[in-house]
């Protein structure tokens, strides 16, 4: 019995990895098309709309940028969807779509959603289902969705450009590659997508929220309070309580399977509602689950074989999927491992089977896993499990996922760019011990390649380190601390590792919609995602100008196994020594305390 | 200053495009060819009145109908306006406590062996509408008491009731508490 369920939950894993080998060749294949140029199959529907849309917006489809102009462009177009975000939610209140009367949220708590969505992290300080209204979901939220994951994609084909072009000065255009990327990729993966999600029970509607009779009425005490919503309490100090009948139960509605999908193509992760990926009305079966997680991972798997035929070589592409699957499948490795496991003091007083705190029954173990990595492996935070009740273990992969700075998979386009940095500094050290001239894809790696690198891969390290402990030492930032002992100190480090790093995903127990961690982890989103993108662009100019140097006995070949080794090395050793001293005293010590009994 | 003009027309035309005419037409298209699940999924009763949704769970404590998973929802169990979980880390006291009393709770009605986890472990929306199949069958003992039918008949409802792995390998075997409630009224 045990054992048929843990070789189906690996059927399952295997069966998934399969299918998105083949998604990563064909979505792949499509989008190098995609970002030359070249006619589609979806051309004949979408190429009349694009070139509308040049001529209303006044873009030359035949004009190039430098560098510098692309990174212009990309920081104005963001900065005016942050404006427009931070407005929408401010006001949400006065504008129609808003069946529950919501008002607008709060300066800072606007700022920080704000920010959250432009940056493709969609940190959620706010609960949907009781703050957000349609509007600010489907005109605000989901736009950002799809132009914040537009963004990352166009950065990285800029990136591959610089690769692949010979001693050019220009990387594309910005504003071309943002509509193609939306037109041909986003937009027609997302209504497919959509559309079977409702087929397995998602919502999508714009109704009211609905009142259904209970089978069984239930009650709940409530504190009484007086006219300043102070608790009355009696002449003992025992708070009154008022006992409230529950007769019926409201449910909430709303356009959720429009947003599921691209939340979950883009690497966006913001759920509709509090509970994301976890509420059965967002993620309801197993394979509306299954699907999910695919979604997630096949722009990032595809822009991996992009690359490969944008440089004329597809065992390049594939020589970094395999660095990632492999990064991935170890961590699923060990998260079921700890979460099978189970809690032992729990064990204690006659209760067996694994860790299901925060966990749903129709996903099973393998789905739940599975998704807990994939989406912490990439940047998206979607959870369809509660990540602050998993076994110290078990909530120490997503953390560790986060902290490698987002490269297994990564985010869209950020995880691919991420990654190249580090194969620019994997190759510069096996270069310098083995002596060899550090070029990579025929581009020799000198000063400018290595600063910007070395700045893409430790921004978000510094970021995490220093704000951890401005927060730690900060009487505001304990106070929204909730659990006690290490396992607050992983509530900190995940909240910045996963904003830094443009997760989103938390630690759901401390408290975030506080004024400090609104500005903080807004601050940590910001420098997280544009310092990075910023040094990717500039290295893009660099390289750019380079002429090719055709591979000589000197070079190192980046697409054998060998160099798959090294790559995962670098990855791990950069991260172990940036960080295990905070994963020793947050997730470590609270496993040997689970172990040892409270 | 060109360039800020061109950003402002294409972020009005992207934005129509994503945050207009996507949601129309996947609200469209799904009111059209899955209307129920579009709607949520409602059950409704013999009169028209709608009593619940089969994917959105609710709380059961009467000893004549199946009990559902613990939820942290705020106020009260399974209040579908506050989904999530109690996000109590593994050796907080709290959880370990709260687990505790619910455990109590079920060997009180009579329970000698190990509780399956998913019965006394809270689930991550607060709102999941299944138990785990040995939830259900630890439970038919005393439903069968309390209702004065043969165990055997209670059983075969569970059996009915039965969920797969979807397509045989996805996820997990379920019941749904509120289904199966439902169809305990009508035994």
């Amino acid at each position: 019995m045990q054992n048929t369920e843990l070789f189906l939950d690996i059927l399952q894993i295997l069966v998934f990895f399969s299918l998105l080998t083949l998604v990563a060749k064909f979505l792949g294949r499509y989008m190098a098309r995609v970002y030359q140029g070249e006619r589609t199959m979806l051309s004949p529907v979408f190429a009349p709309l694009e070139n509308g849309i040049y001529r209303v917006t006044g873009i030359d489809k035949n004009a190039e940028m430098n560098w510098k102009q692309y990174a212009v462009a990309m920081l104005i177009f963001n900065c005016l969807g942050m404006i427009v975000l931070f407005a929408l939610l401010l006001l949400q209140g006065h504008f129609p779509l808003n069946p529950q009367k919501f008002s607008g949220f709060s300066w800072h708590l606007a700022l920080n959603t704000a920010v959250s969505f432009t940056t493709n992290t969609n940190w959620q300080a706010y609960s949907g289902e009781s703050s957000a209204t349609y509007l600010s979901q489907v005109l605000g939220l989901a736009v950002q969705n799809f132009l914040s994951a537009a963004t990352g994609m166009a950065i990285v084909i800029a990136f591959i450009r610089g690769l692949a072009r010979r001693t050019s000065e220009t990387i594309g255009n910005f504003w071309l590659d943002l509509t193609r990327t939306v037109l041909y990729i986003l937009f027609p993966i997302a209504v497919v997508a959509a559309v079977v999600l409702v087929s397995q029970g998602v919502i999508q509607n714009f109704s009211g929220y609905k009142n259904v009779s209970l089978l069984q009425s239930t009650s709940y005490e409530k504190p009484k309070l007086d006219a300043d919503n102070n608790p009355i309490k009696d002449i003992n100090g025992n708070q009154i309580t008022v006992k409230i009948p529950v007769k019926e139960q409201r449910l909430p509605m709303g356009p959720v399977a429009s947003q599921e999908a691209i939340k979950e193509l883009g690497t966006n992760g913001g759920g509709f509602f509090n509970a994301n990926s976890a509420h059965p009305y967002e993620n309801p079966t197993p394979f509306s689950n299954f699907l999910e997680i695919l979604l997630i991972l096949s722009i990032p798997a595809g822009l991996t074989y992009a690359l490969g035929r944008m440089v004329g070589s597809s065992r390049q592409g594939w020589a970094l999927y395999a660095v990632m699957l492999f990064l991935l499948v170890l961590a699923i490795g060990v998260q079921y491992w700890a979460e099978y496991n189970g809690n032992p003091l729990v064990q204690k007083i006659g209760v067996h089977g694994y860790n299901m705190e925060g966990k749903e029954v129709r996903f099973g173990l393998g789905g739940t896993v599975l998704f807990s990595t994939s989406t912490t492996a990439t940047s998206c935070g979607a959870v369809n499990a509660m990540h602050d009740s998993l076994t110290p273990l078990g909530g120490m992969i997503p953390l560790v996922l986060m902290l490698l700075g987002e490269v297994v998979f990564g985010g869209v386009g950020s995880g691919l760019y991420t990654m190249l940095a580090f194969v620019v500094i994997a190759v510069f050290v096996a270069g310098l011990m083995i002596g060899r001239t550090p070029e990579y894809l025929g581009k020799k790696i000198e000063v400018t390649e290595m600063w910007m690198s070395v700045i893409t891969v430790l921004t978000a390290g510094v970021v995490v380190l220093l704000f951890v402990a401005i927060a730690l030492i900060t009487p505001t930032g304990v106070s929204s601390i909730a659990n006690p002992g290490p396992h607050g100190l992983s509530e900190v480090l995940y909240a910045f590792a996963s904003t830094a790093n443009n997760n989103g995903s938390a630690f759901g127990g401390l408290n975030a919609n506080t004024v400090f961690y609104n500005l903080m982890t807004a601050l940590a989103m910001l420098i997280g995602r544009f310092i990075p993108a910023l040094a990717i662009l500039a290295m893009s100019g660099s390289l750019v100008k380079k002429k090719y140097v055709p591979p000589s006995v000197g070079t190192l070949p980046t697409d054998q196994i060998p160099f798959i080794i090294w790559l995962v090395v670098v990855v791990l050793i950069v991260g172990a020594l940036t960080f295990f001293p905070a994963l020793a005293l947050g997730p470590f010590v609270e496993h040997l305390i689970m172990q040892g009994g409270i | 200053m060109k360039e800020i003009k061109k950003a402002v027309l294409l972020f009005v035309v992207l934005s129509l495009l994503t945050g207009v005419l996507y949601p129309m037409v996947v609200t469209g298209l799904a009111r059209v060819i899955f209307p129920r699940q579009a709607a949520g999924s409602l059950i409704y009763k013999a009169d028209e009145t709608c009593i619940g949704s089969s994917l959105i769970g609710q709380s059961f404590s009467d000893p004549r109908y199946f009990w559902s998973r613990p939820s942290a929802t705020a106020d009260f169990s399974y209040n579908p306006l506050a989904s999530g979980g109690s996000n109590l880390g593994p050796t907080n006291k709290d959880l370990v406590n709260r687990i505790k009393e619910c455990a109590t709770n079920f060997q009180s009605t009579g329970i000698k062996r190990l509780l399956p986890a998913d019965l006394v472990m809270a689930s991550g929306s607060g709102l999941d509408p299944h138990i785990s199949i040995e939830a259900a069958i630890i439970q038919i003992p005393r439903i069968a008491k309390e209702r004065h039918v043969s165990e055997e008949k209670v059983r075969n409802l569970v059996q009915n009731y039965l969920e797969d792995r979807q397509f045989g390998f996805l996820g997990a075997k379920r019941v749904n508490v509120l289904k199966l409630n439902l169809a305990l009224d009508n035994l």
